[in-house]
């Protein structure tokens, strides 16, 4: 794009007066294919993870429909498991990564007050791959063969018996980790390098922190994958055996390896999140956040601790018993770190002055909803209460908590806060909030009967099931078809907010600090061209 | 830190895009190529070709754009910062196998051999009665069929000298740059490309003599399966290395670099260094123990 | 306005779960207590850490609920400007350090139990299969496969017309009615009050044996051998069912156990060996064409229905039709050897470990004469038997079979 087509409704006032002058968008596709702009690659991995969103849901209602009565009658069984199996994996890696890059990309640069991002083609690079990696995965439910039917967790040697769609699978896993790397990479460049002066790293906001974080976690772990899948391709196609007793290896050791980048990653998952949270509380209680530096060294533990704990997946695998005391107490101190962040939390609220704006009502949902996921999660760190709670529902029940109405509505609670920063225009409050609710009550009565169902003896992964589970299953499902079919909800107040209502002002919200709030809404294409200066009003702690 | 005026920000990126495209076709080609199925190989060496355009062009319009000066130092870090935390994913890459050695040799392999204690020895006593641990291994099942292990002395230890020496010449190209002596600054990248392109061929020849004298091949169990595995991936890296640093050379003829300015040629550099060290691991722990 | 949209909200969500708990079975809410020892600790430890997790939730949500009713803009309260205190901030990292280690040492009691192997009486080798199992009582030699309930299998097909609750009655999880999905053809008899070890693996991909009442899941992982244990006190049927995935048919892998006292077990296995040794003859005499198909229907629904369908038709794309198939109307020995050593890379696997020699003949002459195929063949046990004498050798060569055919796994004396 030369700099003759401009156009663009930024306000003008923003001045420039560099080389490379006034770039507003260019014009149509090609904009969004050739954009180096943070906010436009930030609102492309928002739109593609929101249609996954949708895509991912569709086969989690095909599941809990399969389940809503026992009995088989919807689909096969390897029909089921590979729904099972691809919608862990959209949701992880298309839905909730890629909604987590995409915040970052829109809101580090203006949190730090930087121009952009530090790599800012690279940065491309790192979304255009997304949606071509996904069309060779979910291209693969389409053949003869079926999808990858083994689960998210890909074990050998049931993984090794999938058909013509395995090779497609393992490639598009690697197509993903190249994206997540470089836009890890990214990430970590951009807060190391781009702050203006004046912006220490113990004044740059909680969000900013849980990412670079994140972004290590990325950096370590997903090679690690990269390399285990690696092992599995080769195994199928080429004669190695690293995971077969025959030639000398062993499956259980794509276990470990799996699990060494499996725990961290549902980190990953997480400690965004809670850098949302810590950003949305203490605006809707018009107090600073408490406890700014031990929420920072809290996030470190939790990220250090995630790598020593990941054969808590494997407590029946039969390891050695030092590995499982020593797994079990690992995990168990996770909690300390994650007890940090949530009593902060708690501390800011408390004697704040609290209005409960839409994302503060996603806010608080997450706090009260991760951390009934997360103390089921403790349960589950105690080895022999874990033999019997693996592979059933209880784990299910675990891990949706702090996905869904963790993970999920934390992304709800930072499209609420900053939708009126991206469009300029406010969103409907009264629909948000019904949407919080109904949301809220379906989410349970999804998940919760999940536990019971769990504890009294049903193992996941099964598309039929015996007839005393049956009840609590039917109203899973009706909590499912409540929940999914609110978040149209969430997609009608996007869509109208985008397309008008009460204007925005910069600040947005009357406790909000920080550089973001700082700049008109919407955002002008280009903020900080040059630095701002730091001053106590505009940073977060 | 600097401040963020004057950071370059490129306002249209095609090849990004080319990448991805180039990408897909590659991908999906191999797995149909895997598969048997039609037009994979030729769909793989499309995308193949695809992605090695995408490089030149990518490239060659970073070079350009950094030998008419317009990056800042602070562009200059950005590139520095995103090099080394490459380099780190490429290190945990290599962990993954150096770490599926490890277990079949601390764990997998010793309770097969029924060394393992506690409840693990029934492995053995069961399954595997008669069959005794010891590494080389290509387990209970024999798989491949007899085979030699890969001794230190020899090739692999000319090869450590090779890349131990090639990093010295390496460093001294890189001395030559900063003092701004272009000459030798050639001279000693072309040492450092030759010796890394003399490694990879040593280990062809290397691995032709483990193929057809000794029986060791990648199907040789597990020994074969990291044997192969490690030093493969490793090989690569050197391959790619060695081109890296035959490009910068290339461009020091053209009069690319400076003496303030040669980021491309230290990324190279690091690369090299990092290769080398993986290198060192894997003498140490495929060969040597 | 906003105000009243979320109570109504949160009554509807009082509401609904009203109604909802009414009409569930609150039977199956919680993990059971179980039979054994280890299953009662098992049990208490849940317990135990569950009402920590809730007095934890409660006391949290508790402050939550209290600041958001007393610290409410609306109620015209200022914010205070607090924000760090390093003694809150120590008390709640010390204290939850406290209450875990407070879990954690009753934990690694029960788990150091648990993972004492010693001093059994008994052993059992118990194999996984898709999707058997597979038990060897190695002090008596006897051994046989377990699997799904033919009317189970039968009604759990798609587009199996059985209203489950009227055919499967029964709903009590502990008890011994004949509960969908959870009957399997052979129990697997153990006698009652002795320490008995078992040894899992696995033939093909990872299984996990599990049986609640008895608090015990391990992984069965193929090429390695993991032990566990259980001493049951009480007679009883105690019920589980395979915990790993393990492809198109985890789901229906069930375990049953039934414990019986000493003299019972010994005469169950006394019966046992006589069956048989009676199975094994059958191989060796000439069988009538009419007997085989007749036999081989049943085998055909018991192991080959749930892939290739009750008419053969297969699903297509996934599992090729034996109707009309090439290889059940063509070369008899490609059929033989596709149903006896599997087809490598898919799922069909190999049978050979798994049907006697009289199941396999049969079901080959039902393919080839059953759904339109009339071919007119007969192949016999004596033909299957001689074949398997030169099977044996096939060491390691295809991806699964590579650890099922270890000598150790290879002696197949299968009552089927
Ligand atoms: C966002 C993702 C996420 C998060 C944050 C967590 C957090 C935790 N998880 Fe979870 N987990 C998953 C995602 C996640 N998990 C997934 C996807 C799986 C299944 C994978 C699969 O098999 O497919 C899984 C499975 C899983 C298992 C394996 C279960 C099994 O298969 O048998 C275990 C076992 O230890 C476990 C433990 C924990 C623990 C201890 C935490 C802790 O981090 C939780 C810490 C939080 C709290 C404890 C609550 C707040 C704390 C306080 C209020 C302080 C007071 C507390 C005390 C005094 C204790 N998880
Ligand atoms: C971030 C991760 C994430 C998220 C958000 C979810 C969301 C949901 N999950 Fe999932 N889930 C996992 C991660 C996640 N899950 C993982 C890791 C597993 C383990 C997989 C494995 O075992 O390998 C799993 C497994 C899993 C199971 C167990 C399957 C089994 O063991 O066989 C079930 C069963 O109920 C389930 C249900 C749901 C439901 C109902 C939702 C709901 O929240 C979804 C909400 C629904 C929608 C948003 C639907 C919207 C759609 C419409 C309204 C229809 C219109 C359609 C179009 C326009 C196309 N999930
Ligand atoms: C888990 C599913 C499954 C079960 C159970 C199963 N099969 Fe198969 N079978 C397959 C698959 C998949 C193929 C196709 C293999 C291939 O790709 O060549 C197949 C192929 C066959 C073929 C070759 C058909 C053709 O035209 O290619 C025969 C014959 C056959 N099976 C017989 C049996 C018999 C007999 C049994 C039971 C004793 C059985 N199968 C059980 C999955 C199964
Ligand atoms: Cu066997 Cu699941
Ligand atoms: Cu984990």
């Amino acid at each position: 794009m030369s700099s003759t087509d401009v156009t663009h409704h930024a306000p003008e006032e923003h001045g420039h007066d560099h080389d490379h002058g006034e770039h507003g968008p260019a014009k149509g596709l090609m904009r969004w294919v050739t954009t180096t702009n943070h906010k436009d690659i930030g609102t492309l991995y928002l739109w593609f993870s929101l249609i996954m969103f949708f895509i991912g849901g569709a086969m989690a209602l095909i599941i809990r429909a399969e389940l809503f009565q026992p009995g088989i009658q919807i689909v096969d069984p390897m029909f089921f498991n590979s729904m099972t199996t691809m919608h862990a994996i959209v949701m992880i890696f298309g839905v909730v990564m890629p909604a987590f890059v995409g915040l970052a990309n829109w809101m580090i640069p203006m949190m730090i007050g930087a121009p952009d991002m530090a790599l800012p083609r690279l940065n491309n690079w790192s979304f255009w791959i997304m949606p071509f990696a996904f069309t060779i995965m979910l291209s693969t439910l389409f053949m003869d063969s079926g999808g990858p039917a083994g689960g998210w967790t890909l074990y050998p040697p049931l993984v090794l018996q999938m058909g013509d769609s395995f090779a497609f699978v393992i490639f598009a896993i690697h197509f993903l980790g190249i994206s997540s790397v470089m836009g890890s990479i990214n990430i970590v460049a951009t807060i190391f390098n781009m702050r203006p002066p004046g912006m220490t790293f113990m004044k740059m906001p909680m969000f900013v922190w849980t990412w670079l974080i994140t972004a290590y976690l990325l950096i370590a772990t997903i090679p690690v994958f990269a390399g285990a899948v690696t092992m599995l391709l080769t195994d199928r196609f080429f004669g190695t055996s690293f995971f077969s007793a025959a030639g000398g290896g062993d499956p259980v050791m794509f276990q470990h390896i799996f699990w060494f980048f499996g725990h961290p990653e549902v980190y990953i998952l997480i400690l965004p999140a809670f850098g949302i949270v810590s950003s949305i509380i203490p605006t809707f209680a018009r107090k600073p956040l408490f406890g700014y530096d031990s929420m920072v060294y809290a996030t470190a533990s939790i990220a250090f601790l995630s790598f020593i704990v990941w054969a808590h997946h494997m407590f029946t695998t039969g390891m050695p018993l030092a590995g499982e005391l020593f797994f079990m107490f690992s995990t168990m101190m996770i909690s300390v770190p994650t007890g940090v962040k949530v009593f902060n939390w708690v501390a800011t609220m408390w004697r704040g002055s609290m209005s409960f704006e839409t994302p503060m009502l996603f806010a608080i949902g997450f706090v009260i909803m991760f951390t009934i996921g997360g103390l089921s999660g403790l349960m589950l760190a105690i080895t022999p209460a874990d033999i019997q709670y693996h592979d059933t529902y209880f784990v299910v029940a675990h891990f949706h908590y702090v996905l869904v109405p963790g993970a999920i509505y934390s992304l709800m609670a930072a499209t609420y806060y900053w939708l009126p920063k991206w469009t300029g225009n406010m969103y409907d409050e009264k629909l948000g909030k019904l949407h919080f609710w109904i949301s809220t009550v379906f989410v349970n009565v999804l998940f919760f009967p999940m536990h019971f169902v769990g504890l009294a003896g049903m193992p996941r992964r099964i598309p039929d099931y015996s007839l005393q589970f049956a009840d609590w299953n039917m109203i899973a499902t009706i909590g499912a078809f409540g929940f999914g079919f609110s978040q149209l909800m969430f997609v009608y107040i996007i869509v109208k907010c985008i397309r008008g209502g009460e204007k925005a002002t910069a600040e947005v919200w009357e406790g909000a600090r920080g550089l973001e709030w700082t700049v008109d809404s919407p955002a002008p294409y280009h903020t900080f061209e040059t630095a701002p200066t730091i001053q106590p009003a505009t940073i977060t702690r | 830190m600097s401040s963020a005026t004057g950071y370059y920000i490129p306002h249209a990126a095609r090849w990004p895009i080319v990448g991805s495209i180039g990408l897909f076709i590659f991908f999906y080609g191999f797995a149909t190529w895997l598969n048997q199925g039609p037009f994979g190989r030729e769909m793989f060496i499309l995308g193949a070709g695809v992605l090695i355009f995408m490089m030149f062009g990518w490239f060659g319009l970073v070079a350009r754009e950094s030998e008419s000066g317009t990056y800042n130092g602070q562009v200059d870090s950005s590139f520095r910062l995103a090099m080394m935390w490459f380099i780190f994913s490429e290190v945990m890459f290599f962990a993954a196998f150096f770490g599926a050695l490890f277990y079949a040799r601390t764990f997998s392999g010793p309770w097969i051999g029924g060394l393992g204690g506690g409840g693990a020895d029934m492995t053995n006593a069961i399954l595997y009665q008669g069959h005794d641990y010891v590494w080389p291994s290509n387990g209970p099942g024999d798989v491949g069929g007899k085979f030699e292990q890969m001794g230190w002395f020899g090739l692999p230890l000319i090869n450590t000298l090779l890349l131990l020496s090639s990093g010295v010449t390496c460093t001294f190209a890189h001395h030559a740059i900063r003092a701004g002596h272009r000459q030798p600054f050639i001279l000693w990248l072309l040492a450092t490309v030759s010796l890394g392109f003399l490694f990879v061929g040593l280990q062809a020849v290397e691995y032709i003599h483990a193929y057809d004298a000794m029986n060791l091949k990648l199907t040789s169990g597990i020994y074969g399966s990291t044997f192969f595995m490690l030093t493969g991936f490793h090989g690569f890296h050197v391959t790619m290395g060695a081109i890296i640093l035959l490009v910068v050379m290339l461009r020091a003829t053209r009069k690319h670099f400076s003496a303030e300015n040669h980021f491309a040629f230290e990324a190279a550099a690091w690369y090299w260094h990092f290769v080398d060290v993986v290198w060192l691991g894997l003498f140490i722990f495929v060969y040597l123990i | 306005m906003t105000s009243s949209v979320s109570r109504w909200a949160l009554l509807s969500l009082v509401l609904l779960m009203l109604p909802l708990g009414a009409w569930a079975d609150w039977g199956a809410l919680n993990m059971p207590r179980g039979v054994t020892q280890i299953s009662n600790e098992v049990y208490t430890l849940h317990m135990r850490i569950f009402y920590v997790c809730v007095a934890i939730g409660v006391a949290v949500f508790g402050v939550m609920i209290v600041s958001m009713y007393l610290h409410r803009k609306s109620r015209g309260v200022k914010p205070a400007d607090f924000h760090e205190s390093t003694t809150v901030e120590i008390v709640w990292t010390v204290v939850p350090l406290i209450i875990l280690i407070a879990m954690a040492i009753p934990a690694a009691r029960v788990l150091i139990k648990m993972e004492d192997f010693s001093d059994s009486e008994m052993s059992i080798k118990v194999t996984g299969y898709q999707w058997r199992w597979q038990y060897e009582y190695l002090d008596s030699g006897v051994s046989f496969y377990s699997q799904l309930d033919a009317a189970h299998n039968q009604a759990r097909q798609q587009g199996a017309d059985v209203d489950l609750a009227k055919a499967f009655p029964g709903t009590s999880f502990h008890g011994e009615e004949d509960v969908y999905l959870r009957q399997v053809d052979n129990e697997l008899v153990v006698p009652v009050g002795k320490k008995i070890r078992f040894l899992h693996t696995a033939a093909d991909v990872i299984h996990s044996w599990w049986v609640e009442d008895l608090a015990v899941k391990k992984d069965a992982i193929p090429g390695f051998i993991n032990e566990n244990w259980a001493l049951i006190e009480k007679p009883g049927i105690y019920r589980g069912k395979c915990a790993e995935l393990c492809g198109r048919d985890h789901g229906f892998m069930p375990i049953v156990v039934r414990a019986v006292p000493q003299e019972e077990f010994d005469t169950w296995i006394a019966d046992k060996k006589v069956a048989m040794a009676a199975n094994a003859a059958q191989a060796d005499r000439q069988w009538a064409h009419q007997q085989l198909v007749a036999n081989g229907k049943q085998v055909y629904e018991a192991n080959c229905m749930s892939c290739h369908q009750a008419e053969g038709q297969g699903i297509p794309g996934m599992f090729p039709a034996i109707a009309g198939s090439d290889v059940a109307t063509g070369n008899i020995d490609t059929h033989v050897d596709t149903v006896m050593n599997g087809v490598a890379g898919t799922m069909m696997s190999k049978f050979s470990q798994v049907l006697s020699d009289a199941d396999i003949a049969a079901v080959i002459t039902y393919q080839r004469n059953a759904f339109g195929n009339d071919t007119g063949d007969t192949v016999q046990p004596l033909h299957i038997k001689s074949l398997r004498m030169g099977l044996s050798t096939d060491k390691g060569a295809d991806l699964p079979g590579k650890v099922a055919s270890m000598p150790a796994l290879n002696s197949n004396t299968g009552v089927n």
